[in-house]
């Protein structure tokens, strides 16, 4: 289980590694913690002939507050979000679900922007990207642009990012405190993919009311998915027990599940009904 | 006696602490690399491999290059066995995905894989068969011309007064069951590194196995060379668990390519490889009736063992192991009048099955403890109370399959369980738990493990390569220390720690000056090795019986020396002692090497003695007690407390003991729970990485509690039984029972192992 | 394919190799350093065998390029015993409470567990097990490993009850 032969470049800095990037197009790869990259490479599923080392690179490594975002570039590593690292309930959010994402030794290397560009389905951040409505900043030789997240994931593994571009940074709106965050998730064994994910995001009024409300399911479908209306069902009205359960219910149903052999769709659906109940009961007991 | 029964630190750990063991793969130096082409098919037929051109110094070996090779075809001479022939490496067709069809040498591992992936398999794929209904249907593809149906084994004992048992019974309880299919994953897959030693034309295979002198006759029988120029080295082998007894196709590949290319070649199988490729186990189905009395006296049991052993049979043991040991197991530790079962092994499309910790027990034992639970629930009996009714109480104690079960505590390790479980607080705890919605279960389950058996109870199964004896070699050097050389060979049981203390007892040294040698067919007594719960039992019984019979030598030469009876002389202290006079041992091993004029008209020139030990076999006993807790809306299973009640007779070291009950359990959870071989219906298997098939990490295992009973046996020299796959035997069955009493309320009870969480789920949805 | 020249400081000895760039940091310390204390257990990062300390970061020596490794430091088990072989206080522990019986899976926990007792924090049960269920043991059942590092935990100071 070796992996494929490849060229293997180092840059410097940012412009260099565009300027790789645009010379080896569909050829050449992004390398930064490479923690689902290289086991796909050792089962040779994956087989780039470039391979673009961008961890010498220091103006990619920067988490920071800025103009009511967090900006997560893409050096940034999983193991910086076990503590928050901004007050207020997306910092609070991001230490949840980080805990979740496999294990020390993979959270000390694995990063933020190399899940977003991975689209793993399963994925703890593409999830909360969905829900949180991030922003990528995706970067090309003599070109940049924004992509919200709900243009971002495409199809399973696939986004928006073309061979030539780099994601640079993400970015993640700083919620007030009249937001309710809660993540929930189910795996079979520690630090394992989930089968299913539920980001939950509730603002509510003075009055208790809910005003606005994100529901984001990962690990179910081929991509990360809005369950949009179990979050409308929760608007202009207090997040009773009742009503958060009517919401899971409204989740399972309004999705094409995933199948295999371990996870039938309707136990797919039994995970979502659960996991999206528990994120909205924990974010409201916190 | 001092040194048997304490908790000594072993002797091994220190090197592999530092990161000094040497495991097959760390002495590959200089070897070239290996690789293995597996077939992509189920079922096929080769019509062709060919290869680009291949870069200098690359091989390529096919069947067609392995003219005169033999085929690996063990026999049972019994139950309808059907011997079937597994090619090195087939010419013709393909029986499984991850046979291995050809195999690339190149210089690096990396190259080797590059060079495999150039190669043209051309293998028309044929209609494969997968499971063990594929296997039954009528009119299913064959596997084998010799095996029609695919019927390789059908064992069948019938009492002639089983069907009057039923015919009285006051309640039958009727129970299928389903075992997944498991990998035993070893941390350290296989490997194997033949080299050609050019002084002397011999081979050594240094090779991550459990039976090295069984390996060593199996491959130059295959490959027609002496066996005296075949050499197997075991070195630090990490972890078996019985998936590395077997003689597999790769390592004649390995010994064939150092003789005919007089060179050193190195194979370390990868982790899909081996999930999907080296041996499998435990897929099998039960289908149990029991008749019991209104009182709950078990009257008889009728068992119908299907398992589904894949594509080839397993040398030596052959694919008879996982059926005909639940054949003859299914009484357990229970009083059984009258039996009647067939057991069936059936040939399919999948990766051949062999032994894995437990062998078929795990499986007995989750039929037998989930239809005590059913039938108590049936006849209105206490589940523990009808388990005590019919325990064995009286040995020794024959079982209708011919078993003779050793003294033993079967109702004590019962009722020691039951009082440290406290089931009454536990119920009130359960009580509680309903109320708010949560669903909490206890399950027991009591089992006896049969260890420690020699040559007569494999003969019996009709075995053409019969295991069971242990020979011992032991000589004291002319320095004074011991060494023991040993035909089993332990590959993280702590047999050179365990051994050391027991021969150490017997002649009086510290463990210190004692060396256990295993593992190396040019240094150790030809032996079987280390499996089926056997090292303590035969290899230690041999030791001793070795080390009393140096002890008498150094007894007769002290009381030369001291001018003493023989029979006067102690030994202790590292001295040999008459009264108040002593000599130092190891004045007495210089006298008899070197002042052999002194000496030599008692015993000769040395201190060489070797021992030999075949036991009928003892049985162990323990009882599991698991505490989980089924969360509803997910399936999923948390065991909130194991407690295991193990009585293996006289511990040689409980602190070895104790761990090997711990690995034993946590892979019984993982059976009840977790790991699964998956196939797709087409045969391609689908659980080939650690992310798909999921042995247990430290979040899944709960504490383990041990309470230890210590019933010595009548049947053991050293009064030890074996302990090493208890904890694997019995923890599915608590496990199952627990989830079982947790899903009471829904009306269903856990038929099929691993319980996995959409199993779990289904059940409860179809319940509501 | 071409080779690059790199240098690996492994328990403070340089080694000066040269590797392919496909080549992991686990098979360049046991092919090209000659330390064959890392073992790999599966190469797709899941059964942590091949822990290590990069620059005092806990990481899976199979999933980094040795070449991403230049000129960095390294941490092994081959580092943790005095050079006469003397074992340190968490080997010790391992030993002493039977920490491991095949051994192959050891040098990934003993490495695991020298950052977890490393680290700022203290240590209590929970994040124990968190830590630690990162890697497989086939053997132990993991009793005595956690065993092994409570008691190295509570003889450095660093354990503490649940909070």
């Amino acid at each position: 289980m070796k992996c494929p032969p490849f060229d293997y470049h180092a840059p410097r800095s940012q412009a260099e590694a565009l300027a790789l990037l645009a010379r080896h197009g569909e050829e050449g790869k992004i390398l930064a913690g490479g923690q689902s990259l290289v086991p796909t490479m050792a089962f040779r599923l994956s087989r780039p002939a470039s391979l673009i080392d961008i961890n010498r690179i220091a103006e990619l490594d920067h988490c920071r507050a800025e103009g009511g975002r967090l900006r997560i570039g893409a050096l940034t590593r999983h193991a910086r979000f076990e503590r928050p690292v901004a007050p207020g309930p997306t910092g609070a959010l991001l230490a949840r679900a980080a805990e979740h994402i496999a294990h020390a030794p993979i959270r000390t290397r694995g990063t933020f922007c190399g899940s977003l560009a991975h689209a793993d389905p399963a994925s703890e951040w593409c999830c909360i990207a969905l829900a949180l409505g991030a922003e990528m900043r995706v970067l090309r030789e003599g070109g940049e642009r924004l992509v919200p997240a709900a243009d971002w994931f495409q199809s399973v593994f696939t986004t928006a990012l073309a061979p030539d571009e780099l994601l640079a940074e993400v970015s993640l709106p700083l919620l007030g405190p009249d937001w309710r965050c809660g993540f929930a998730e189910f795996n079979r064994r520690a630090g394992d993919f989930a089968l299913a994910m539920a980001v939950t995001a509730l603002r509510l009024d003075p009055a208790g009311h809910v005003a606005e409300a994100r529901i984001a399911l990962g690990g179910v479908a081929g991509t990360p998915i809005l369950a949009e209306t179990a979050a409308a069902s929760l608007l202009g009205a207090p997040p009773t027990p009742e009503r958060l359960r009517a919401a899971a219910a409204l989740a399972a149903e309004g999705f094409e599940p995933t199948e295999d052999a371990q996870v039938p769709a309707d136990y797919r659906r039994d995970l979502v009904r659960a996991m999206t109940r528990r994120a909205l009961e924990g974010s409201l007991a916190a | 006696m001092n040194w048997t029964g304490r908790r000594l630190p072993r002797t091994e750990d220190p090197a592999l602490l530092r990161g000094e063991g040497a495991f097959t793969a760390d002495l590959a130096a200089g070897a070239r690399a290996v690789r293995f082409l597996r077939s992509p098919y189920a079922a096929g037929r080769i019509l062709s491999i060919t290869a680009p051109d291949l870069p200098p110094g690359a091989l390529l070996i096919t069947g067609a290059d392995l003219e005169g090779v033999g085929a690996i075809r063990p026999e049972l001479f019994r139950f309808n066995y059907r011997a079937i022939a597994q090619p090195v490496l087939p010419r013709e067709r393909v029986h499984f995905v991850g046979q291995p069809v050809a195999a690339v040498v190149a210089a690096t591992p990396e190259e080797a894989e590059d060079i495999a992936e150039t190669i043209l398999l051309d293998i028309e794929p044929e209609d494969p068969v997968v499971t063990i209904d594929d296997a039954l249907r009528p009119g299913t593809p064959t596997l084998h011309a010799e095996a029609p149906g695919n019927l390789v084994v059908d064992g069948t004992i019938r009492h002639p007064d089983c069907e009057a048992a039923f015919a009285r019974a006051d309640r039958i309880v009727e129970l299928t069951l389903r075992s997944g299919r498991q990998n035993a994953t070893p941390m350290e897959a296989r490997a194997g590194l033949a080299a050609y030693d050019r002084a002397t034309g011999r081979i050594r295979l240094t090779a991550s196995c459990q039976m090295p002198h069984m390996l060593r006759t199996g491959i130059a029988t295959l490959l027609g060379m002496a066996e005296a120029d075949l050499q197997i080295v075991a070195p630090d082998v990490g972890g078996g668990f019985g998936q590395k007894m077997a003689l597999f196709p790769e390592y004649p590949l390995l010994v064939w390519l150092a003789r005919r290319h007089r060179g050193s070649f190195c194979w370390v199988e990868d982790r899909n490889e081996n999930l999907i490729a080296s041996a499998h186990s435990r897929e099998q189905r039960h289908h149990l009736r029991a008749a019991f009395a209104a009182d709950g006296t078990l009257l008889g049991l009728e068992a119908d063992i299907l398992a589904n052993t894949g594509a080839f049979s397993c040398y030596p043991t052959t694919c008879g192991v996982e059926p005909l040991m639940a054949l003859a197991e299914y009484p357990g530790p229970y009083r059984l009048p009258t039996y009647a079962a067939r057991a069936r092994a059936l040939a399919t499309n999948t990766c051949p099955a062999a032994p894995y910790r437990g062998v078929s027990r795990p499986v007995v034992t989750f039929g037998l403890e989930r239809l005590m639970d059913r039938a108590a629930a049936a006849l209105g009996i206490d589940p523990v109370a009808l388990r005590r009714r019919n325990l064995v109480t009286e040995f020794p104690h024959v079982t209708p399959t011919g078993l003779t079960l050793d003294q033993a505590s079967y109702v004590e390790a019962l009722d020691r369980a039951v009082e440290a479980a406290d089931i009454p607080a536990f119920r009130t705890r359960q009580q509680a738990a309903r109320r708010e919605g949560r669903y909490l279960g206890l399950g027991l389950a009591v089992f006896n493990e049969r260890t420690g058996y020699g040559t007569p109870a494999f003969a019996a199964r009709g075995m053409g390569i019969v295991p069971g004896y242990e020979v011992v070699d032991i000589a004291m050097t002319p320095a004074g220390e011991v060494e023991v050389r040993i035909g089993a060979s332990p590959h993280g049981q702590g047999l050179r720690t365990a051994l050391a203390q027991l021969a150490a007892d017997r002649l009086g040294l510290d463990p210190s000056r004692i060396r256990v040698i295993h593992g190396d067919t040019d240094r150790t007594p030809y032996g079987w090795g280390s499996f089926a719960s056997r090292g303590a039992v035969i290899a230690g019984g041999a030791t001793q019986l070795a080390a009393d019979k140096l002890a008498a030598r150094l007894r007769r030469a002290a009381a030369r020396l001291l001018q003493a009876e023989p029979e006067s002389i102690a030994l202790r202290d590292g001295a040999a002692w008459a009264g108040e006079a002593s000599i130092p041992l190891t004045e007495i091993a210089r006298r008899v090497h070197q002042r052999s004029e002194q000496l030599s008209d008692l015993d000769g020139f040395n201190l060489a003695e070797t021992a030999q030990y075949d036991p009928g076999g003892t049985f162990s006993n323990a009882c599991h007690v698991a505490e989980v807790e089924v969360d509803a809306e997910t399936g999923h299973v948390r065991v909130l407390r194991f407690l295991v009640v193990e009585d293996a007779g006289r511990l040689l070291n409980p602190l070895i003991a104790d761990g090997q009950v711990h690995g034993g359990v946590a892979q019984g959870i993982a059976n009840a729970l977790l790991e699964e071989v998956l196939y797709a219906p087409d045969g391609n298997p689908l659980t080939g990485s650690l992310a798909d098939y999921l042995p247990p990490s430290a979040a899944e295992i709960p504490p383990i509690e041990i309470i230890h009973m210590e019933t010595e046996s009548p049947e053991t020299l050293t009064g030890a039984k074996g302990l090493g796959e208890g904890g694997t035997i019995g923890a599915p069955a608590a496990i199952a029972n627990a989830i079982s009493d947790a899903l009471a309320p829904f009306g269903v009870d856990i038929t099929e192992l691993p319980a996995t969480p959409a199993r779990i789920r289904a059940l409860i949805r179809n319940a509501r | 394919m071409t080779k690059t020249p790199i240098r690996l400081t492994v328990n403070g000895v340089p080694h000066d190799i040269a590797v392919e760039p496909r080549r992991t940091l686990a098979d360049a310390l046991r092919d090209d350093c000659g330390l064959t204390g890392t073992h790999l257990g599966c190469e797709h990062g899941v059964c942590g065998a091949c822990t290590v300390l990069l620059d005092g970061e806990v990481v899976r020596a199979c999933l980094h390029f040795a070449i991403q490794a230049d000129g960095r430091t390294i941490r092994t088990v081959e580092g943790l015993a005095t050079p006469d072989g003397t074992l340190n206080p968490l080997q010790h522990a391992f030993w002493q409470h039977h920490g491991l019986q095949c051994g192959f899976c050891t040098p990934g926990f003993l490495m695991l567990a020298t950052w977890l007792l490393e680290q700022e924090e203290p240590v209590d049960e929970a994040r124990l097990r968190h830590v630690l269920s990162s890697n497989l043991c086939r053997c132990t059942g993991y009793q005595n490993i956690l065993t092994a590092v409570r008691a190295a935990a509570q003889a450095i100071g660093k354990w503490t009850e649940a909070a």
